[in-house]
């Protein structure tokens, strides 16, 4: 019963590593790797999700009834492009970051933005 | 002139309005500026008294503005308490626009277009609570009236006058939202109105406890009323310029807050219900509290205005106490009170802004043997504060004799004692002042050189006001009628 | 071409957006941008005739019946929050060329304007559709565009908050995602009142209980709710001004709307606040929202910063007039929408002319501005006297209704918190007026300018649609109470 559904466990396993790294790592580049696996993981959901027991490849072909549901598959293909999209804004802001602060680590840019804090305030 | 009775009642509100536009267009000429204050506060003046007649001819006079909600709207009706109030609002805005004429240009303040306009803002304020014809409606112009005057407190705009504008602000405002804002949400929740009439909005099947919560919520929320323990801004507020203490926090803006309780008491709770409430004896108690502890402060205060903002302080407990006590003649003599203290009060207000403008004095202390030096100040003093105190000739007699009244008829001997040693603390902290500038002693040689009277203009208005305190004494009738029409009054009908 | 008016509010900033990259010439592309935005404007104010005249109006995409299709559905719901966002989006543009002129480098100006219109296609779309996964496309072209919009600001700090921004609004927006998903492993379809039907017979099985959770749990991450707030703060202070008042106006508002949408139409109320202690979490989570954030309004030396916490308070305000559940209190919180909007877009643009006259949001540096810009600094009081709810602004209106629905349920405790509450707000309100008008400009800077007219004009248009609003209800209580009564299945 438990394996029977294994690839909710694949999608919660994934999930889990993602938003670890995107919680637990300092560096923006890993966040973001960990970003990705996260929504890599609702992809796959969404993909295994549209499958059908013995059901072929929903392309119409003689002699087959039965057809997996193309719906989800079309839908994650959107999902894919809009987390393309995140990624790159994403690494694109890295950049930015990387070209003002000189650093992609969290807490090098929290101790610069702090003295900046302290400046203004003064 | 042959203009409605609804006319006037709007021209009321709205000519003070009127008055700040051409305060500002005129601001760089000093003299247009006072020139249109003045004939402003004339007008509304001859606004007011047309409205007075009418009042007096029975006829009934009812505006209405607009709905804001449904069962909220910005309604005004004219009935003898808000008429006596706007009588003396408007009259003594008149004498206080004389005053401050001279006191703003003796002591050569910043910032006058300012001063003259957040007043004219003010006193239009006044005007709409007066007349307001339900408790949404008060409580706009009541939270307008905080946020007009706020200005004119922190006029100097020195670390103190903000301090004492933070104190002001908060308190003011802090009440209102917190505890008057929730009891009118109450009432309205409780009776499906707001609007004020005969009798009361409760009905007879009010669940006694909660309408005893809300009238607690009501006393305090009207921080303007000044009862201990929200008494603070009153004191704080004294940073103003003298004419803002004359007339806002001797008249318009504490009296509005005891006129927003008596109307509350009168016309939201009714004088049936009042006493039975569970919490009314507490609140008695309270205001009692409240006049003796202020009266005994005010005697520790070596500067004349502090002392006599604590004296406001006490007076205004007498007024809440005849709210309170719910017979004809506790509001009667609480009515009375709001315009014999007002003349009283505002007197001593002027004399001690023409001592700072003269002398540049303000502490007690220093004001041995000024009696030689500015006579008619002094002795304007003198009578401000036997009216004050409530001894013949002045005014104050008279409200107080009801007072002690409605006390005799409910019975509550304690209130009735502590009338009577507050009025003996009157006299101790008030009549030693023009004494001792009178009869300075030895070693305060009088007469020093330099020291002339105020500026003229102030002068005549502090003996119109003084002359005010003599002639409520002689001459009461046309107040007390004013006052006892309070109860009897068919109530406020509404067409709609 | 009336029958089309809800696709034309979504398609045709959607087109212009790309169009701006053409005109490339800064002036040219305001004025493109600003009657594209103008024009759905109009459209909005159609649809909610249209709408309070003759009940909801839907539209099938492409001519596909739905459930297939995607449906286009405008309730009163929509077409209030729709002329919402099209009205403050129109009167923020208006300051806008003005405003970023001093912001951003002239070569970002196309991009600006092009990022702007597809912000707030998403918002429409979101408003718009009734297919749950067109909810999610929508929502991720705003919230792109949104963090690239906060990205450019001048501050370096920008880019990191616009990077915690996408970090946190991603994993709000995959929440979402996974919760459609497994709402449409339960009911096969993606058309929201189709889902609603069908919802009925599975309501009971786990897989829509965690739907639901994540549904949820997206959306409030998106609305700043308290405690997953943390995203809000720095993203409002350090983006352009021009953005900071609309987002600070809109986003949340659509977050809210998606809340309300979620709960209310498609797993519907009983569902909603019985399946979990929702009410309780909600009141508890808004009410110290309230509290928490205005404290933190306090302490802030940014004025930026004050207002943005402000605006987490306020969200507070909304959740807990949500979480009565009553028709009154969906009321109040449907009001304070609308309000909130013109309340805070009003005082972000003030904040943006005194930026672009001083260069800076610190509060120190205010001083003395109530003398030197007195228009501006009479806006922000004015806007402020609202945010505390003084009576005859919109505040007031919104706060009373809230106060109606929970003392008409006998939530005396929340009352009396919601009233304690805006004491909070009167004091960093007034933090500001002592510095702005108390203290003497600052010493050694030149006389400061009042602001051009480009930016007066939208910030006393708001000004006075906040004291309009305040005093003449008819409008928004009408429209917030057919809309409530509609989602509570009542027939007015």
């Amino acid at each position: 019963m438990l394996l029977g559904l294994y690839n909710y466990w694949i999608v919660v396993l994934l999930m889990m590593i993602g938003f670890y790294i995107v919680i637990a790592h300092g560096n923006l580049i890993k966040k973001l790797v960990g970003l990705t696996i996260f929504q890599t993981s609702v992809f796959i959901f969404y993909i295994s999700m549209g499958n059908v027991d013995s059901g072929s490849a929903p392309i119409l072909a003689e002699g087959v009834a039965r057809y997996s549901n193309p719906l989800p598959h079309v839908l994650i293909l959107t999902a894919i492009v809009v987390g393309i999209a995140t990624t790159a804004l994403g690494l694109a802001l890295v950049v930015r970051i990387k070209e003002s602060y000189g650093s992609i680590e969290e807490d090098e840019i929290q101790i610069q933005d702090q003295l900046t804090e302290d400046k203004t305030s003064c | 002139m042959n203009l409605s009775l609804e006319l006037l009642l709007q021209l009321t509100i709205i000519l003070p309005l009127l008055a700040t536009l051409a305060i500002v267009a005129t601001g760089k000429h000093p003299n247009l500026r006072e020139a249109v204050t003045i004939s402003f506060s004339l007008a509304v003046l001859f606004c007011v008294v047309n409205l007075y007649q009418g009042l007096s001819a029975g006829a009934s006079i009812e505006v209405f503005w607009w709905q804001l909600l449904p069962g909220l709207e910005v309604s005004f009706v004219v009935e003898p308490l808000g008429m006596l109030f706007a009588l003396i609002a408007s009259f003594l805005w008149l004498i206080t626009t004389l005053y401050a004429i001279g006191y703003m240009r003796g002591h050569g303040e910043d910032n006058q277009t300012r001063f003259y306009l957040c007043f004219a803002l003010a006193i239009s304020a006044v005007m709409g609570l007066a007349f307001s014809a339900n408790l949404f409606t008060l409580f706009i112009f009541y939270e307008v009236l905080t946020l007009s005057t706020y200005p004119l407190v922190t006029h100097a705009g020195t670390e103190k006058a903000k301090q004492g504008g933070r104190v002001y602000l908060g308190i003011l405002l802090g009440t209102s939202i917190a505890f008057f804002l929730l009891a009118i949400i109450l009432t309205w929740f409780v009776a499906g109105t707001l609007d004020f009439t005969a009798g009361g909005v409760f009905g007879d099947n009010v669940d006694t406890t909660l309408a005893g919560v809300i009238l607690v919520l009501f006393v305090f929320g009207i921080g303007k009323a000044a009862i201990m323990p929200f008494h603070r801004w009153l004191p704080a507020a004294m940073v103003a310029p003298t004419p803002v203490s004359a007339l806002l926090h001797a008249v318009a803006v504490v009296k509005a807050g005891v006129f927003t309780i008596l109307k509350v008491c009168v016309f939201i709770f009714g004088i049936e219900l009042l006493p039975n409430l569970p919490t009314t004896e507490f609140l008695l108690y309270l205001a009692g509290a409240s006049v003796l502890l202020a009266s005994i402060v005010a005697m520790r205060q070596d500067n004349l205005k502090a002392r006599l903002a604590y004296s406001t302080v006490s007076q205004l407990g007498y007024i809440t106490i005849g709210a309170l006590l719910a017979t004809s003649s506790g509001v009667i003599g609480s009515s009375m009170h709001i315009a014999t203290h007002a003349f009283g009060k505002i007197t001593l207000f002027f004399c001690a802004g023409a001592i700072l403008v003269a002398t540049h004095k303000s502490k007690i202390s220093e004001m041995r043997g000024l009696g030689f030096t500015m006579p008619v100040t002094m002795f304007a003093f003198f009578i401000a504060s036997l009216s004050i105190i409530g001894v013949p000739p002045a005014g104050g007699t008279w409200s107080k004799w009801f007072l002690l009244m409605g006390t005799m008829e409910t019975g509550y001997w304690v209130i009735m004692m502590v009338l009577m040693v507050s009025s003996l603390l009157n006299i101790a902290y008030l009549l030693p002042i023009p004494y001792h500038a009178f009869f300075p002693g030895k070693d305060h040689p009088a007469a020093k050189t330099g020291i002339k009277e105020a500026p003229m203009v102030s002068l005549v208005a502090l003996s119109i006001t003084t002359l005010g305190c003599l002639i409520l004494f002689i001459y009461p009738q046309p107040l007390y009628e004013l006052a006892k029409t309070i109860l009897t009054v068919p109530g406020v009908s509404h067409a709609r | 071409m009336l029958a089309h008016l809800p696709i034309l509010q979504v398609i045709v900033p959607l087109m212009a957006a790309p169009l701006c990259l053409f005109l490339n010439r800064s002036k040219l592309v305001w004025l493109f941008a600003l009657l594209v935005s103008a024009f759905t404007c109009a459209n909005s104010i159609f649809l909610l005739q249209q709408v309070m005249s003759s009940g909801t109006i839907t539209y099938q995409l492409g001519g596909w019946d739905a459930p297939w299709g995607i449906e286009y559905r405008i309730d009163e719901l929509n077409a209030l929050l729709l002329l919402i966002i099209s009205t403050i989006g129109t009167v923020v543009l208006f300051a806008a060329h003005t405003s970023i002129q001093k912001e951003l480098a002239e070569d970002r100006h196309t991009l600006f304007y092009s990022l702007y219109l597809l912000s707030i296609t998403g918002m429409f779309g979101i408003v718009s559709t009734g297919d749950l996964f067109n909810v999610f496309v929508f929502l991720e072209i705003s919230s792109l565009s949104a963090y690239a919009l906060i990205g450019l600001g001048k501050d370096r700090r920008a880019l990191w908050a616009a990077y915690q921004y996408l970090i946190m609004g991603t994993i709000g927006a995959t929440f979402i995602l996974i919760g459609i998903g497994l709402l449409y492993q339960m009911t096969g379809t993606l058309n929201m009142a189709d889902i609603a039907s069908r919802l009925a017979e599975v309501n009971q099985t786990r897989t829509v209980f965690a739907a639901f959770v994540f549904l949820i749990v997206g959306v409030c991450l998106k609305l700043a709710l308290f405690p997953l707030h943390l995203w809000l703060p720095n993203a409002y202070a350090y983006a352009p001004s021009i953005v900071t008042a609309f987002l600070a106006a809109t986003a949340t508002k659509v977050a809210v709307y998606l809340l309300i949408r979620l709960s209310f139409t498609i797993f519907g109320i009983e569902f909603s606040f019985s399946s979990l202690p929702l009410q309780n979490l909600f009141l508890v989570l808004g009410l110290v929202g309230i509290f928490a954030a205005s404290t933190a309004a306090i302490y802030k030396t940014n004025v930026k910063h004050i207002f943005a916490y402000s605006s987490i308070a306020q969200v507070g305000y909304m959740i807990v007039g949500y979480a009565i559940q009553t028709p009154t209190g969906l009321m109040a919180t449907l009001l304070h929408l609308f309000n909130h909007a013109l309340m805070k877009s009003a005082l972000f643009l003030a904040l943006g002319a005194v930026v672009y006259r001083i260069g800076s949001a610190q509060l120190s540096q205010f001083q003395g501005l109530g003398r030197q810009m007195p228009l501006t600094m009479a806006a922000i009081v004015v806007a402020g006297l609202s945010l505390i709810g003084v009576p005859l602004t919109v505040g007031f209106v919104s706060k009373w209704y809230l106060l109606v629905a929970a003392v008409e349920v006998g939530m005396w405790p929340v009352a009396v918190l919601v009233l304690l509450g805006s004491l909070l707000a009167v004091i960093y309100i007034w933090r500001i007026v002592e510095i702005a008008y108390f203290k003497p400009p600052l010493p050694g800077r030149e006389p400061v300018q009042e602001a051009p007219w480009t930016f007066l004009a939208p910030i006393w248009a708001l000004v006075l649609a906040n004291i309009y609003f305040g005093i003449d209800t008819r409008l928004s209580v009408q429209v917030a109470q057919a809309a409530s009564q509609s989602l509570f299945g009542i027939n007015p």
